[in-house]
């Protein structure tokens, strides 16, 4: 049999998970695959389980928030296929009440460490991850650093003057920008 | 026959002040201790980035930091005189440069190369200390990022100098341990 294209994919993906392929786009030359977040473990797992597909390395994994939109959090989610050096992207969003998503360790163990980074950054819980704890940052930080109602710098620092360092100023809403 | 040609004269150590005579010297002890620790120095390289690679140059051949008495690197915090950190703390970092200084015995200085370890540097953000005096005293700062090997044997001459003229019972002053409380060191 010819080696599938991406096309074949993102076709057989539309055909089996139908209207839960919320949209497809092309982020230059990467296809990427919106859908919701109870359907990205369902489908990530048939693509690892797939005969011919095999997408079984997660490349990577991470936290996603964009403050203007409706459903500003969403996890972005990367596979690889080695066998049909097929590559693809997952995004999931969801509303800033509900910050839980299911984990995908029970398909991939890989995700296990990039779950605890997104919960790390953004506070994110993952339903079943077996050890959700903060990986990178110190363990008594009392806040999600990625997201961005919190300011990028150090809040230890008093001597850095805005105009010469560029500091965001004290109450930095960072919808203002967009205006 | 040839010209006797002296070398000029340089003073590695210059003598402390004091009363010599015929086959004797004498001066007070401090200055004595001062002297024999100041060119005996053993440091202990904290290096966790760029500053780092410049200290490697400052130790290899062409700096030689070996001549102003620091031969030796001490690996082992136990018996290390001079802490030199050289490079950005991040804040998960920062327990690990502190328990290296309690383990320093008494006494012990602290050399802060480069902006990073001083200030944080560029690095002003959530994740990296600004500047170690958050956690540890430090004697010496060194600017520059990095700083080049002849800003380092400055700092370290810097600190030749404190170590020279320290008196032998700064340690047991009350301002010193003050200084330690304030850092929560015991």
């Amino acid at each position: 049999m010819e080696k599938p294209t991406i096309e074949n994919v993102l076709a057989d993906l539309q055909q089996h998970f139908g209207s839960n392929i919320l949209s497809l786009e092309q982020a230059y030359d990467f296809s990427v695959v919106h859908t919701t977040k109870e359907n990205i473990v369902p489908i990530l797992r048939y693509l690892h389980d797939h005969e011919t597909f095999r997408f079984q390395y997660l490349t990577t994994a991470c936290g996603l928030h964009f403050p203007d939109s409706t459903k500003p959090f969403g996890m972005m989610y990367q596979v690889h296929s080695l066998t049909t050096n097929l590559r693809l992207r997952f995004k999931a969003f969801t509303t800033a009440n509900d910050l839980s998503f299911d984990t995908l360790t029970t398909v991939f163990p890989a995700a296990n460490w990039m779950e605890r980074e997104a919960f790390d950054f953004f506070g994110f819980q993952f339903k079943g991850h077996p050890n959700l704890k903060r990986i990178l940052n110190v363990e008594d930080m009392d806040y999600h650093p990625l997201r961005k109602e919190y300011p990028i710098e150090d809040a230890t620092r008093y001597d850095k003057d805005d105009t010469l360092f560029g500091r965001r100023p004290a109450g930095y809403d960072p919808k203002r920008l967009q205006s | 026959m040839s010209e006797i040609i002296t070398p000029p004269k340089f003073e590695v150590a210059p003598t402390p002040p004091g009363f010599e005579g015929p086959g004797f010297f004498a001066t007070t002890l401090d200055k004595a201790v001062g002297l024999a620790r100041k060119n005996s120095l053993w440091p202990l390289p904290f290096a966790t980035s760029c500053c780092g690679i410049e200290f490697m140059a400052t130790m290899a051949s062409h700096y030689d930091f070996a001549r102003f008495g620091s031969e030796r690197l001490s690996f082992s915090p136990r018996q290390a005189d001079l802490l030199m950190v050289m490079g950005t703390i991040a804040k998960k970092m920062a327990p690990v440069l502190r328990q290296v200084y309690e383990q320093m015995a008494e006494p012990r200085w602290v050399l802060s190369v480069g902006a990073c370890a001083s200030s944080g540097g560029i690095f002003d953000t959530y994740s990296v200390l600004q500047g170690i005096d958050h956690i540890i005293p430090v004697d010496v700062y060194v600017p520059g990022c990095p700083p080049r090997p002849e800003q380092i044997i400055d700092g370290v001459l810097n600190i030749q100098k404190l170590v020279g003229e320290e008196s032998l019972r700064r340690r047991n002053s009350p301002e010193y341990k003050q200084l330690l409380a304030s850092y929560g060191i015991e």
